[in-house]
Parts: C-alpha cells; structure tokens; sequence
C-alpha cells in the first residue's frame, strides 16, 4: 500500500491530470512518460489534459477491498480524453444505471481512498457526468 | 536450438489445500515429474509464482522449494509474470535445454491463495494491472474484465447470457478431471442466476481462487531414449507482451501479444491453426476466452461467443478448449496455472487424458497463458512426433 512518498510523486498526474506529448509525433501520453510508444522519441514535453472526454466502457462494482468498501456500489469507466489518451477512473455525482457507453464526461478532484480511519487519504482525479 | 521434450509430469488437485503451503505443494508436483522421468536430480530448477512474497511473505522462493526438493545445490530461481508465471518458467527450462546450458531441466509453478483475507488476495491479483493508474483508481482484476466484457457486448451485439457456452463447457469438462476444483456441470440457469461481482462479470464467469502446483522434466533430443516415458514434444513456446494497463491499448478487444505469440510459434513450429487439435486457453473470465479465441486466429473478431454457443469448442466440437475444466473449473492457482495447461496437453497427446475428456488421436495441441489484462502472453505448441 502506497505511503506519503508515493501519492506525493503522483500530485501532478492525480491533481491536474499532467501527462506528456511528443515534440517529434504530437501524441499526447497519460500517465506522462519517457520514451514516445509511437515513435521511440525521447524528447516530450509536459502536457495538461483538459478532463474531458467519453465513456468507453464501464463497470458496477460490488464487490471490493476495504480501501474501496465505503463506495460500494461505484462506477469504474476508461476514458476517452479529447486529446487522444484513454483513462481509468471512477465515475461520481451519478446513478450506475445512467451511464452509458459514450456519455460526456468531465474530471473533478475527489477522495478516492482511504487507508483506515487514522490512516492517509488519498485525492486525485473523478469524472462526473458533464455540466461545463 | 535443440528439440525439447517433456518426459515426466506431476500435478496436485486444485484445492483449498489448507494442510499444505507452498512448499508441501511444490514439492508434491516435483517429486510425481521426476518420478515419472525416472530422475532424481535436474540441472536447473525454475519456479513459476505470482504472490508468494505479497501473500506469504515468502521471497527466494525457487531456493526455498529446490532445497525442500532435496535438490540443494541446484541452480534454482523464480519466473514472475502475474498469472501468466507458470508458461514463463516452462519458458525458462526449455531455453535452458533447446540451448544446451542444461540437459534436464525442471519447471514447476506453485500458487498459495487461500492462506490469507479473500480481500489481501483480491488486492495481491490487482497487482498484476498498472498499480499506480489502474489499482489505484479503485479497480479490481475482476473489474477489468468487466471493462472489456461490457465493451465486447456493447460493439458485437451480445446479450450476458451469451457467454454461457464457455462456462457449460469448462464445468462439463472438469468433471472427469480428479485434479479439478469444481467436478459438476453448470447449467445456462444457473450462469443467469449467479451473483454479480462487477457488472456483467458475474460469480460463474469467474475463475476460482485456489492453491495447486504442477511440474514437468524437460530433456533433449540427446537424452530422450534414457527416460522410461514417452516423450512430448515442445514444438514452440512463444511470449510476446502489450501494455500493462489496458486504457494504453488503441483496441483493448484485441489481445496483440496472443496475435504475436500465436504467430511466431506457429512459423517456428512450420504449423497452421488447422493443425491444433486442442486449446487449453486461459479462461481466467468468458471474456477472456473469447479475446484469446480471436486473438489467436481461431474466430474472427466478435465471433467467438458466437461459435461458443454452436458447440464449436465442446469437447466433440472443432476445436476443443478448457478439456480438463481450463482456469474455470479446474481452478486457477495463478502462478501454476501454465503449468497445469501444459501438463494437461501432455496428457492428451500420450493419450493418458480420462476417457471421457481424451481428444481422439490427439497429435497436436496448444496452451495459451496470460498475465494481467492481455500483457503478458505465452503460447506453446506441444506435438506427439517430433517435428
């Protein structure tokens, strides 16, 4: 289980969804990496993704670990952000039989676990269905 | 490289082995291969395992099981790669041999789940998924298939009910196999009836959490004619790997690694898809036996589930799959779980299969492991002749 370390190394990426993008091809990679999967290219610059995007698929989950048994049941959804990648997160503010595959989505900031009572929370990025 | 066979195998019943830890297992599947080969000692030693350190605190594991083995001294270490651990060890031992680095080489794949919290366990199978982006975003292994499989119905017109077919199948088959888990059928009822974990994955489309372990001796051409078994032949084993979180996939629905691995074991092998007579594919989830099915060149895309519901891969269909329960009903006690594909092909192509379950005249066979969503996958092509 991540300690403090961890979920600060992953602030900008939980935070502000910060990934990369290739100087030499333009693909925009989230998470953000090293090497272009694309083109090999090492050379990638810091990109913010704006948060939006559409339901590619989705799951009801009633069955989990403690970390995640406060939620029950939640909504797990990958992505598909305008800018080209495509994301897992959890999907909140809606009812599990809304979603759809294609529904517009954008990201906010919640909790997304908790190691017991006296233990970290963790923050980073939810989508909701889209207002903006 | 030198041709390679299989002269001894052993194997536990997948159980809830509460009586036993990973190294009562292991050693149990280890002593009933070499016994089988004749042997008593190997040249190298590989252990396939997922979680022993996750679950058991127990690292150095291969170490560990030689020297329990009776095998101290022997060069021994652990293959990882998630649920696909078992193939990569087979890997392993044969690379070993087909190399000439060694003339016997061993390979067994030992799994301990059921020592610890259904929740420690279900965590320690996410951590085959990106844990960073995936797991930790609230996601379970079960979930990711749910992912796929809503994705596969939604773009392929399938209904929930469809997917029956793999799990009547699998049960249908484990009955006859006294090493399975779960030895009674399953009825299309019941698979409608079963309780959802994540949504369309439900409790039958799941593979079951258990502990087993499996082994087989390899050899060379060389050294075949002293082992007093009938030898099998490796005619490929091939591992290609994909991203490790399936978001990275541009078609999470197609498993490129088992396309890859399925295409260069079947150059390597001179062999075509007609040629394989049986499937022992990784049916950890339907979902999964249908990506693999289409992946590997055995239905076209989005006709899997299709063919499944013709009896296509019944145990009398065209292409028989799962034919001593596969993950599903056999059980899935990950790190050996290749293994046990493996053991269980063998045993088709000696003609040893139980007779309800034995693939006439079966010559040719393949099994298929898979790590994670589809990122590791191993394919192996195991021939009664020598090619």
């Amino acid at each position: 289980m991540m300690g403090i370390p961890g979920n600060w190394r992953l602030r900008k990426q939980r935070y502000q969804l910060a990934g990369t993008r290739c100087r030499d091809c333009g693909t925009i990679h989230f998470p953000p990496r090293q090497v272009c999967p694309r083109c090999k290219n090492r050379h990638l610059s810091d990109f913010k993704l704006s948060g939006k995007g559409t339901v590619y698929s989705y799951t009801t989950i009633y069955q989990t670990t403690p970390k995640f048994q406060f939620f029950v049941p939640y909504v797990v959804a990958l992505i598909d952000l305008e800018e080209g990648p495509r994301i897992t997160a959890q999907l909140t503010d809606v009812d599990p039989e809304a979603v759809t595959i294609g529904m517009p989505v954008e990201m906010v900031l919640r909790k997304i676990s908790e190691q017991g009572e006296r233990g970290l929370i963790h923050y980073g990025y939810k989508f909701r269905p889209r207002l903006r | 490289m030198r041709p390679v066979a299989i002269v001894g195998v052993g194997q536990t019943p997948v159980r809830e082995h509460w009586d036993a830890g990973l190294r009562e297992l292991a050693v149990q599947a280890v002593w009933q291969a070499l016994d089988e080969s004749g042997r008593t000692s190997v040249d190298v030693f590989y252990v396939g395992n997922m979680l022993s350190g996750t679950l058991t605190g127990q690292e150095h594991l291969a170490t560990l099981i030689a020297e329990y083995a009776g095998l101290a001294g022997v060069e021994a270490v652990k293959a990882e790669a998630a649920c696909g651990s078992g193939a990569a060890a087979f890997r392993q031992a044969m690379l070993a041999v087909a190399s000439g680095a060694a003339e016997v080489a061993l390979a067994v794949g030992v799994e301990k789940l059921t020592e610890t919290s259904t929740h420690k366990t279900t965590d320690g199978l996410a951590s085959a998924a990106d844990a960073d982006y995936e797991t930790a975003m609230g996601i379970s292994f079960v979930a990711l298939n749910a992912l796929l499989m809503r994705r596969y119905m939604h773009e392929y017109g399938y209904r929930k009910a469809d997917f029956a077919a793999f799990v009547e199948v699998a049960h249908r088959n484990a009955v006859h196999n006294p090493n399975a888990m779960f030895r009674h059928p399953v009825t299309r009822e019941q698979y409608e009836r079963a309780k959802i974990v994540a949504d369309p994955v439900n409790l039958l489309d799941s593979s079951p959490i258990a502990d087993g372990a499996s082994a087989v001796v390899l050899t060379s051409l060389e050294r075949v004619k002293e082992f007093p078994t009938v030898p099998v032949w490796v005619a490929a084993c091939e591992v290609s790997t994909d991203t490790i979180a399936l978001d990275n996939r541009e078609n999470p629905l197609w498993l490129k690694a088992a396309e890859q691995s399925v295409r260069k074991a079947l150059k390597n092998s001179g062999l075509t898809h007609r040629d394989i007579q049986l499937f022992e594919l990784h049916d950890a989830f339907s979902i999964m036996s249908a990506l693999s099915l289409e992946g590997s060149g055995f239905a076209e895309k989005g006709e899997a589930v299709k063919l499944a519901d013709e009896g296509y891969f019944a145990i009398d269909g065209t292409l028989p799959i799962s034919t001593f329960g596969g993950l599903k009903a056999r059980g899935h006690p990950v790190g050996a779980t290749g293994l046990y594909q493996i053991v269980e092909a063998t045993l088709q192509l000696r003609g040893e299969a139980p007779h309800s379950i034995q693939i006439p005249d079966a010559r040719t066979a393949m099994a298929q492991n898979i790590g994670g969503s589809g990122a590791t996958i191993i394919t192996t092509i195991l021939t009664k002749e020598r090619l």
